[in-house]
């Protein structure tokens, strides 16, 4: 017996050993990392579009994401906004927007204007008829600047006070996105 | 001058016949606390330099003895030699209790000491009855039991031990005799170990344990199953327990044949089935747990020689509080400021997202042979491979996909020599090699938290024991531990920089990317460890001890090399790979009073850690999420102080009164700030009621008192929270307030036909219901600890 395990011993240290496989590890394809958020405003009757985007092509490095505003909004105006999520920290960019969407009942926008420059209402409705804010309607009512802060809660409590108005303080859920635009509205 | 000399013998020799010398000292050795007879025990006559041993019964005799005093040195293999002193004036009966808990076919490695690994070591065991209360519960509840161990929860079913304020990394598990390796650098890393398993659970404070490892800042978990006689037998066990919260079941049943020729086999297997855990006023949405394990042992074992193998294989799924799980930091203050978790739903026993599922296998063989007038070699090779998935609440394709698959396999190779040939001197030497690889799945979608690794630990030991006739103990052992990190891992070119890592660790990138580095960050520590311990037992009853140990700790992964988001504590955890290894010298003093009823158990210790690596706040970093506090893990010296102390006492006859109390005090050196993660001072009183009339009822009340940890460091911060456009104080670091617990365990047990016997047990934890929250749950933040549980348990022997 005893030779027996001293050989056991001795082969499988060297089977241990020799199974080394020195290949490098692959790069992980980031799928659901949400790089950008643009949010496309389209004055009703035509004109250049504002965009509001927010790039962090970093993900979640260390660099801050871009926050960039292409010009002022005019008062006395509505706007059909649109909302898109991409991924571009992969070649070709990912489409997010479609995967939200496609699991509407999942997941809200919320607007929120540090000052009262504008009304936004939801354009968009889940299965279940509560909004998502994929689409959205901006009608500028004041002059001035305030900070837009845009979230996107996943899994949140539609059916709470305020919720489908818009409210955020009842909707619970995790938040996905949250950015904060400057606006000036002339 | 021959007449003076004859003369002068004549005196002597008349004097030598006067003297009475024809006293007989008749004695008995057995075990310290089940009574049974210990044969074969050797008894070392110092006056007389001679040896003499137990007989069948345990009963020695020694003749023509002289009025005086006798000292006899008890010893039995696999036993602390214990020096006992008589005094010689008449006949006399002596009755002499050895700690003795393995009898001499006891394969279990490494018990240098028997049951005892080193003399000096602070060390505890916990009892038969206090283990088989926790069946159905978690290792790291059970050690609770021991003063000076608290545990540091991820909600109720993830419970790591936490041994004088130490813990993970620095916490050692031994299972069986295999250093358990699965991940334990991670604070919501429960140890991997099925409890029903174990029958020995006994902890070592400090690093006196050598031969175990020489990184045990903390200390060393010891768990080794039952013991297997040689004598032809089947036998078996099975427990059946229902509990209250949770709806749970839990069983766990094993069988064992032995026979005389020395071979055996023993199986076991248990399952785990909890729903949602309640809190007094709401249920714990998403903390199920589902758990199977099987092991199976077996082998061959004489006195000269055995080979056993060992199996092990635990499968858990655990839930995660749903509402523990947050997006950012605006989460994080909602989270904190509602008074109860943001997700209630109804009990269900349904474990969904965020949850987590682990696998461990354990496999080892182990051979041993005596040697005769020398010693007992042991060798030993185990193999563990531990597949750990995270899964986090996903959207689309990647719903069921674990957002975190780390694959991890151990190797491990040891070779020990036991000298103890002679029972006053007692040497231990061993040489131990392990080869370990993790690798994270790259197919989750999500950067690797941890990378690619191959480690490579190699390690040597000496340790030494040598007993004196006045009643001395001198343990000492030195170690030294080789060990190579040698890692694969990406980092974002932005981080490296934010690192500042281009200017030292320049020659670790191996491949370049368009916004990634490939890195291969090769690290070797050399550390040596050590101890020097005195202990001194004073007559039968009384024993004190004092313990220096040295230990080195090198980084573990998570301290090198972290990298991204941890979800449930909504920050950014960053490693940093200029990290050096910790150092600890720590001082422990015991003193102990046994005695057939009573023991009393006080220890104190200090531990001073050079170079203590732990987490702190670093300002904050924006994402596309929002804003996230960033950790980062950084290195100051630390102290730590403590007193532990337990006692049991009888009150009247049938009722004991037991206590623990332990006070720990943890201080950064550096900046004069308390350590964070502290146990408060805490103090557990029972009083326990037995009438073994009554069937062997027993009851038992259990008041546990928790103070509010004042000693804490303030690490709360500012941040703005753009949806009510406000800046708020996020309080991470206030602890909860004191509480106080009030638990009750009964039991009764009947003796049926053909030696089985049936036990039932009833376990309230929290009568009360009582509110409360425990500064060393990570999910303090976001609910209350659990209410009340009532468990039944049925315990049948056959």
């Amino acid at each position: 017996m005893k030779k027996y395990t001293y050989l056991l011993f001795v082969t499988m240290i060297g089977l241990v050993i020799s199974c080394d496989d020195n290949d490098d590890p692959i790069p992980v394809n980031e799928e659901e990392l949400i790089t950008t958020v643009r949010l496309e405003l389209t004055p009703q009757g035509g004109g250049t579009a504002i965009i509001l985007e927010s790039r962090d092509v970093d993900g979640l490095g260390p660099d801050d994401p871009v926050i960039t505003v292409s010009s002022p909004l005019t008062v006395s105006q509505t706007y059909v906004g649109e909302m898109e999520l991409l991924n571009e920290s992969v070649t070709p960019s990912e489409d997010i927007t479609e995967e939200v969407q496609d699991e509407g009942d999942e997941h809200q926008f919320f607007y929120q204007l540090s000052q009262d420059l504008a009304t936004i209402s939801y354009a968009d409705t889940d299965e279940n008829g509560d909004p998502i804010g994929l689409s959205i309607q901006v009608e500028t009512t004041a002059v001035g600047t305030a900070n837009l802060t845009i979230t996107l809660r996943h899994e949140p409590n539609k059916s709470a006070a305020g919720v489908s108005d818009g409210d955020i303080s009842q909707a619970g859920g995790e938040t996905d996105v949250q950015v904060v635009f400057p606006i000036e509205v002339e | 001058m021959k007449y003076i000399l004859i003369f002068a013998m004549a005196m002597l020799s008349s004097s030598m016949v006067g003297q009475n010398c024809q006293y007989v000292c008749i004695g008995e050795v057995s075990d310290f606390h089940d009574g049974s007879s210990l044969v074969g025990a050797t008894i070392y006559i110092k006056e007389l330099d001679k040896y003499i041993a137990t007989d069948l019964q345990g009963k020695f005799k020694i003749n023509d003895l002289c009025a005086g005093t006798l000292t006899l040195v008890v010893s039995h293999v696999g036993c602390i030699p214990k020096t006992v002193t008589i005094t010689i004036d008449g006949d006399v009966y002596k009755r002499i209790n050895l700690e003795h808990h393995t009898e001499n076919l006891e394969e279990v490695t490494l018990h240098a000491i028997g049951n005892k690994t080193t003399a000096s070591g602070q060390e505890t065991r916990l009892k038969q009855e206090q283990l088989e209360r926790y069946s159905g519960g978690e290792l790291g509840d059970a050690l609770k039991e021991i003063s000076g161990v608290n545990s540091l929860n991820t909600g109720n079913n993830i419970v790591k031990p936490v041994i004088n304020g130490l813990h993970s990394s620095r916490v050692l598990i031994m299972n069986n005799g295999v250093r358990l390796q699965d991940q334990e650098w991670g604070v919501e890393h429960a140890p991997n170990i099925d409890l029903s398993t174990a029958e020995h659970v006994m902890v070592v404070k400090g690093a006196s344990a050598l031969a175990y490892g020489g990184d045990a800042v903390g200390g060393v978990v010891i768990m080794n199953p039952a013991t297997i006689r040689a004598k032809d037998s089947l036998y078996g066990q099975t427990v059946l327990s229902g509990h209250s919260n949770g709806r749970g079941i839990s069983g766990s049943t094993s069988l064992t044949k032995s026979y005389e020729s020395g071979w055996f086999i023993s199986g076991q297997a248990s399952v785990k089935r909890f729903g949602d855990a309640e809190a007094p006023d709401y249920f714990l949405t998403n903390s199920g747990l589902k758990s199977n394990a099987f092991s199976v042992r077996g082998g061959f074992k004489s006195f000269e020689q055995g080979v056993n193998f060992y199996y092990s294989y635990i499968d858990n799924e655990i839930g995660i509080l749903k509402a523990s799980h947050i997006g950012n930091i605006s989460d994080l203050v909602n989270a904190i400021a509602s008074d109860e978790p943001l997700v209630q739903d109804d009990f269900s026993y349904a474990i969904n997202a965020p949850k987590q599922d682990v696998k461990h296998h354990l496999a080892k063989v182990n051979y041993f042979k005596r040697f005769e007038n020398l010693g007992r070699l042991n060798l030993q090779y185990d193999y563990q491979n531990n597949r750990r998935q995270e899964f986090d609440i996903r959207v689309g394709e990647d719903r069921d996909k674990a957002a975190l698959d780390l694959a991890l396999q151990t190797h491990s190779f040891s070779a020990d020599f036991k000298l103890d040939a002679n029972h006053m001197r007692i040497f231990n030497t061993g040489l131990s090699f392990a080869y370990q690889e993790n690798v994270p799945d790259p197919n989750t979608g999500v950067r690797r938290l941890i990378p690619d690794y191959e480690k490579i630990d190699f390690g040597a030991f000496v340790t030494g024991l040598w007993n004196f006739d006045n009643g001395m103990q001198i343990d000492a052992g030195v170690r030294y531990d080789f060990n190579r990190m040698d890692a694969k891992k990406f980092y974002l070119k932005s981080r490296w920089d934010e690192r500042n890592y281009q200017n030292d660790f320049s020659r670790f990138i191996i491949d370049e990317l368009e916004s990634q580095y490939l890195t291969n960050p090769i690290f070797d520590y050399h550390n040596f460890s050590g101890m020097l311990g005195l202990q001194y037992f004073h007559k039968d009853n009384w024993q004190a001890g004092v313990n220096y140990s040295l230990a080195n700790r090198a980084p573990n992964p998570s301290e090198l090399f972290s990298d991204g988001l941890h979800h449930s504590a909504a920050r950014i955890e960053l490693g940093d790979l200029r990290l050096k290894q910790e150092t600890s010298n720590r001082v422990g003093l015991t003193v102990e009073y046994t005695d057939e009823q009573a023991s009393v158990k006080l220890e104190g210790y200090y531990n001073f850690i050079n170079d203590y690596i732990f987490a702190l706040p670093n300002g904050i970093e924006q994402t596309i999420r929002g804003a996230f506090p960033v950790w980062e893990f950084s290195q100051a010296d630390a102290g730590i102080f403590g007193l532990d102390f337990m006692a049991v006492v009888p009150v009247v006859p049938r009722l004991t009164f037991a206590n623990n109390t332990s006070y720990i005090r943890g201080t950064n050196l550096d900046a004069d700030l308390a350590l964070i993660d502290i146990p408060p001072f805490q103090t557990q009183n029972t009083l326990t009621f037995k009438q073994p009339k009554w069937k062997d009822f027993s009851l038992s009340l259990k008041s546990e008192w928790v103070f509010e940890q004042s000693r804490y460091p303030n690490l709360n911060f500012e941040q703005f929270i753009p949806s009510d456009q406000t800046f708020v104080e996020v309080d991470i670091s206030t602890p909860p307030q004191a509480y106080h617990l009030i638990h009750l365990h009964s039991q009764i047990q009947f003796d049926l036909k053909k030696n089985r016997k049936l036990r039932l047990g009833l376990k309230i934890d929290n009568v009360l219901n009582t509110n409360y929250r425990n500064y060393l749950n990570r999910q303090r933040y976001f609910a209350d600890e659990m209410g009340r549980n009532i468990s039944l348990q049925v315990k049948l022997n056959y």
